[in-house]
């Protein structure tokens, strides 16, 4: 029998509002095996677990339950404290009797006796729990960063910078992801490619960073430390080490119809191309949906202009596996698709356009060479109108429920800059709120309104209809309680942004939690927002929520020092409570090692000793360092001798009848 | 005591995977959103651990309604686990179905993390199932209970 | 009987106050949904004539405030067109709100306004369908 200790929390008043703590703690003492049983306001503080540490040492505890908050916030912390005390971490078990309990129920007498039941169930547990010692396993000592944008390029350069390596695999074919199809940024106006290039050279220089770019993730296996990835580079059908980058390909592509990716489809380039100018690497690739060689096997114009010979079409999709100790996901986002949004006649007249078209619009290297122009017929608009919150903050099917929180500002950019360059135009924007939140922000938005004269209207665009001589927009202004129609010559869009529609896909591979939206969970809101509920997997920038260059930035150096946290340790402990088969129960019929996704179980011929009874049976083994200890195999099981520590049959059972009691 | 006596309080177990479903409650917890103190849930690492033979040994204890929840199909932790859970589930409520259980008393339900909501809304919603079904007298063995 | 003459603003005056749940109830809308952007004023083809606009139905509704509204001459400049409730964004339906709140009004004056019988002589093959549907949803209980 154990002799164990129930210590109750208080939680100041977060579970002793609701929960009469000093009668659980009364009741809980007449369960057999209870020696000691006591409350305190806050088990968690130094004092808290001092109690706990004196009551293991004086009454000889040898298994002690914490009734608290959720295991999944203090378990930790009273496994170290028991450790500390001379007790085995494991056995240590948390009733849950905040979450679950005192913060969802409001009648005392119900929330006491929920509590002394989900203590007894505990309780019942805790006395088969046996002491279980965690085992090591190695760690790679190489990061992979999954996308190119300045989340990934920020995340691989600070952790190349503390000294290991890391391999950066980008989709397109060149790193810098949106922020290089920015004209400026907020709140300081300063060139987006201007500070972001710098930061692409040094990536691409750094010794200890491997791109790998026109390259997916095609598979993941493997665990924290240890984790297995194919990558699939795709055929460039240019060969990286020949090419110098001269461009004579480009120049001379016959093929200059597909639509520019870059330039959100406004113009078109070349089937061979790069998709900026300041690409890197700067090796360009056949698009060979649209390239006329590989349409009709007549051309290979480009082949003939290449002084280095670098063009090759026989090139073929290369896999490559490697091993890496930390994941970082840093997949970005693309704008929502407006097909849904017809009242704002996006797909009726080219000039109604997103604020990502504007902003290529507005670029130098754009479709119209950076002067702001109507698509329609290329003259300059008098008038323009911005809509903001378009599929964002709704509850219906085509909306987003969140906020996309960067557009709001980008549009105060977009008006200051337009206002800026022509004074002439007339900006309107309609806003549901302004939400400035953010150092300078608001003084930014202010800036647009005072100094640079935008129209700034509480209301929305209920309707845009293309008209001779214009754009007829019906919109309302709720602070002048009235309905507005105006004529305008460009509408533009702020679009929601979501997550990129790969990432659904990656998260299945990485065993990575994602939510409603697509974005990928962090392991908790507040205290560990960078990394993922699976170890060794961390978060950068907007797959994980909306966010600003600022905030990416942040972010991305967050899950740089977290990866190289895990990084910097030689060896991992492993979780202990991990599958067990009793090898006198086993008949080795293989049931378990069919469901268990990780491979972990494999069967041996062995020497039994049943009874007296020796014989060689075939018999199933657990590698330790492969079981995640899910439990798949003890229910697979027809004899009952495969078994979860920590979590054993007798125990789950155990906790059944205490709680039917 | 502010319950009346006479109220049918059921005993309700919620078997939660401790990376989606646990922590959906953890939400549901911490967001204040309520639901009857009937429901106590028991910690599983994946609803994969849920041998049929826990939820048959629930109602020979006298519980009166069972609950498994785990994560999304597709966002299982484990990547297969609740798969399994799904089948093994079906088999055993086809089981119960046959020997005269009503199906409303044990419920499979996928909760994420990020679904406080969603798991308050589901236990209020079972709970009031099993209210209406009353107690369960067929599977429960009497010489389990207590006095 | 009531007479024929008998103005609107006689018929309010014997009205039994209608409360907030009442209308959310026949409407089927949580006004507490709206999150004021203004889109159903925006999109309305009439909002232009309406002395209280769509999105202040759903904050008068939200206040409790129903005896403005059942005198509002925009009770009966609503199209029923239903461009508010295919806009919103929160999914709050405004039309189905002033469609209540007409109703409040209609059943308190005991009349359908339009019977099917009429509907020959009013028929014009150039009106279109939704037209008699809207009618319809306005002028009968």
């Amino acid at each position: 029998m154990q002799k164990i200790g129930v210590f109750v929390c208080h939680c100041g008043s977060n579970i002793a509002a609701t929960v009469d703590v000093a009668r659980v703690a009364e009741e809980i003492r007449k369960e057999p095996g209870v020696v000691h049983a006591e409350d305190y306001p806050y088990m968690c503080s130094e004092a808290g677990q001092a109690k706990i540490a004196s009551a293991i040492k004086e009454k000889g505890l040898t298994a002690i339950v914490v009734c608290s908050c959720s295991p999944r916030m203090h378990e930790a912390t009273f496994r170290k404290a028991a450790s500390r005390a001379g007790l085995n971490p494991y056995m240590v078990e948390i009733a849950n009797i905040r979450e679950h309990c005192s913060w969802i129920h409001k009648d005392r007498e119900e929330a006491t006796e929920k509590s002394v039941i989900l203590a007894r169930a505990a309780v019942s547990k805790v006395n088969l729990d046996t002491p279980l010692q965690p085992g090591e396993s190695r760690v790679t000592k190489r990061a992979l960063v999954i996308g190119g944008g300045i989340a990934g390029i920020q995340t691989a350069l600070d952790i190349a910078d503390a000294g290991y390596e890391v391999d950066i695999v980008e989709k397109t074919p060149s790193i810098g992801g949106r922020m290089s199809q920015l004209d400026k940024t907020f709140p300081t106006l300063d060139c987006s490619a201007c500070i972001l290039t710098p930061k692409m050279v040094e990536a691409a220089a750094h010794e200890k960073i491997t791109l790998y770019t026109y390259s997916e993730v095609e598979s993941i296996s493997g665990f924290v430390g240890d984790f297995t990835v194919e990558i699939r580079k795709k055929a460039r059908s240019v060969d990286m080490s020949k090419c110098t980058g001269c461009g004579v390909c480009q120049e001379k592509c016959p093929s200059r119809k597909a639509p520019n990716e870059f330039n959100r489809g406004l113009d078109t380039r070349s089937a061979i191309y790069t998709p900026f100018a300041q690409a890197i690497p700067n090796v360009p690739v056949i698009d060979r949906e649209h390239c006329i060689k590989f349409k009709t096997g007549k051309c290979g114009v480009c082949a003939r202009v290449c002084q280095a010979g670098a063009i090759d079409y026989e090139q073929k999709d290369e896999l490559i596996t490697r091993k890496y100790g930390a994941i970082v996901a840093a997949t970005g986002f693309d704008m929502i698709k407006l097909d849904q949004f017809d009242e704002f006649a996006y797909s009726q007249s080219p000039d109604v356009i997103t604020s990502l078209e504007l902003e290529r619009i507005m670029n130098a290297a754009g479709p119209t060479k950076g002067h702001l122009e109507k698509l329609s017929d290329h003259k300059p608009p008098k008038s323009m109108v911005f809509v903001q919150c378009v599929g964002s903050r709704g509850q219906t099917c085509r909306d987003k429920s969140y906020c996309s929180k960067i557009c709001c500002m980008y549009t105060a950019k977009h008006a200051m800059l337009i206002r800026d360059k022509y004074p002439d135009v007339d900006v309107t924007v309609f806003y549901i709120d302004v939400r400035t939140p953010g150092k300078n922000f608001d003084e930014f938005y202010r800036r647009a309104v005072e100094e640079y004269g935008v129209h700034y209207i509480k209301g929305q665009v209920g309707k845009v209809a293309p008209t001779e001589g214009g754009l007829l927009v019906q919109a309302s202004d709720l602070l002048d309680n009235r309905q507005i129609l105006m004529k305008t010559d460009m509408v533009v869009l702020a679009a929601a942004i979501e997550p990129d529609p790969d990432v659904r896909r990656l998260a299945t591979m990485l065993t990575a939690s994602i939510d409603t939206n697509n974005f990928l969970t962090e392991a908790h809101p507040k205290l560990r927002p960078v990394e993922s509920p699976t170890a060794g997997i961390f978060l950068s920038g907007v797959c994980q929520g909306p966010k600003d260059i600022p905030e990416t930035v942040a972010q991305a150096g967050a899950a740089a020092i977290k990866a190289v946290g895990l990084l910097a340790k030689d060896k991992l402990v492993t979780n202990p409570c991990t599958a067990k088969a009793d090898e006198l129960l086993c008949n080795g019929c293989s049931c378990c090692a069919r469901v268990c996704p990780y491979g972990a179980i494999t069967y041996e011929e062995k020497e039994i000793n049943d009874h007296g009874i020796r014989e060689v049976r075939r018999v199933a083994a657990v590698n330790d360092a492969l079981c995640q200890g899910c439990g798949a195999c003890t229910v697979a099981c027809p004899s009952g001798a495969m078994d979860l520590q920590g979590f054993s049959n007798r125990q789950i059972t155990a906790e059944v009848d205490a709680i039917c009691r | 005591m502010s319950i009346e006596k006479s109220e049918f309080r059921p005993k309700i177990v919620a078997f939660c995977c401790n990376w989606c479903s646990y922590a959906g409650a953890d939400l549901a917890g911490s967001s204040r959103l309520s639901y009857p103190a009937d429901v106590k849930i028991i910690r599983v690492p994946c609803s994969c651990r849920v041998n049929p033979m826990f939820i048959l040994r629930a109602f020979q204890k006298g519980a009166d309604g069972v609950i498994l929840c785990g994560c999304h199909p597709g966002d299982c932790h484990y990547s297969t686990g609740n798969y399994y859970a799904r089948r093994r589930m079906k088999l055993l409520f086809s089981m119960l179905d046959f020997i005269g259980v009503e199906s409303g008393r044990t419920r499979v339900e996928w909760v994420s993390a990020a679904e406080g909501v969603k798991f308050s809304q589901t236990m209020n919603a079972f709970v009031e199932e099993i209210r209406s079904l009353g107690k369960n007298v067929r599977l429960e063995d009497l010489r389990c209970r207590n006095s | 009987m009531r007479r024929e003459a008998e103005t609107l603003g006689e018929a309010l005056r014997i009205r039994r106050k209608i409360s907030r749940e009442q209308i959310e109830t026949i409407s089927g809308v949580d006004t507490a949904k709206c999150m004021k952007c203004g889109k159903c004023t925006a999109s309305c083809p009439v909002g232009e004539e309406m002395d209280i606009k769509p999105h202040q139905f759903v904050s008068y509704v939200n206040r409790g405030e129903i005896e403005p509204l059942q005198k509002s001459g925009s009770l009966w400049k609503c199209l029923s067109c239903f461009a508010c409730v295919q806009r919103c964004p929160r999914d709050v339906k405004p039309a189905k709100l002033i469609e209540a709140i007409r109703l409040t009004v209609i059943r308190e004056r005991g009349q359908n306004y339009l019977s099917p019988d009429e509907i020959p002589q009013l028929l014009d093959p150039q009106l279109p369908q939704q037209l008699l549907v809207s009618a319809f949803r306005k002028y009968s209980k």
